[in-house]
């Protein structure tokens, strides 16, 4: 894969919750902007926001990189959070470690991950205790509606 | 079913709406976890919730729902109200809990 035709850096705060979907937004409305075809922008779009609260409730901070390429579009999401110690049981529906004043806004039912993975075409996540966690989603321009 | 026939459907307070309310439903989802929403919900549904802060406008707009009423008395706050404007997402609360407004979308036709 060679250089992206597009690319842009989100910056993440963790527990702010007042900006929670900016970055997703953005990056929806930057895929439209680029004729990115519909149900590719709606699956980035949620990806996007999985991960970008994901990062809000578990993280301090950390980054989402878009990328967009001629046949697909990249996001990278990375953080320096708690990291997750055991990544399979984090990738089960309803798993979840969110606090309580978190899952009472309707976050923390522990479809984040699983949701991400079901938009993406590809899914990589890499993460670390005491260090953070690094997401790989890349979803196919010409990829499942 | 259309947007605006819900204020002759069901007795609601109307907190952020567009001039214009013609836009077909495609159903409703009902639900309070965000990410369940996010995962289950298609474009073009009204989404039933007790859930009031801002963040379910980001949920909306990202998904492209038709709107979102409030049901069972909750209140949106100023700022989810505010958030509705500038992402030009319609939304309503109701007394009426989220069964008996989902009973009356379903007779009148509308599908989750």
């Amino acid at each position: 894969m060679g250089e992206p035709v597009l690319s842009v850096v989100f910056e993440l705060i963790g527990g702010d919750f007042s900006l929670a979907g900016d970055a997703s937004s953005r990056v929806k409305r930057i895929l439209q902007q680029a004729g990115i075809p519909a149900p590719v922008v709606r699956r980035a779009a949620i990806a996007a926001y999985e991960a970008e609260m994901n990062v809000i409730i578990h993280a301090d901070g950390g980054t989402m990189r878009l990328e967009i390429h001629p046949d697909e579009t990249r996001l990278t999401v990375a953080d320096q959070g708690p990291g997750i110690a055991d990544v399979g049981q984090a990738m089960q529906e309803g798993y979840s470690t969110a606090p309580d004043y978190v899952r009472e806004m309707g976050f923390g039912a522990g479809m984040g991950l699983p949701n991400m993975r079901k938009c993406a075409d590809r899914f990589d996540i890499v993460s670390a205790v005491g260090e953070g966690t690094r997401i790989e989603m890349v979803f196919r321009h010409n990829g499942p509606a | 079913m259309k947007l605006n026939d819900l204020q002759t459907l069901i007795p609601l307070t109307v907190h952020y709406a567009p001039a214009d309310l013609t836009q077909e439903l495609e159903g409703a989802y009902c639900s309070d976890l965000l990410s369940n929403v996010m995962g289950q919900a298609k474009p073009g549904m009204v989404w039933l919730t007790m859930q009031s802060h801002p963040n379910i406008i980001a949920v909306a707009s990202l998904l492209g729902l038709a709107g979102i009423l409030l049901v069972g008395g909750a209140k949106p706050e100023q700022e989810t109200i505010n958030k509705a404007a500038s992402e030009n997402i319609p939304l309503f609360s109701a007394p009426a809990s989220c069964f008996e407004i989902a009973g009356l979308l379903y007779q009148q036709g509308l599908r989750g």
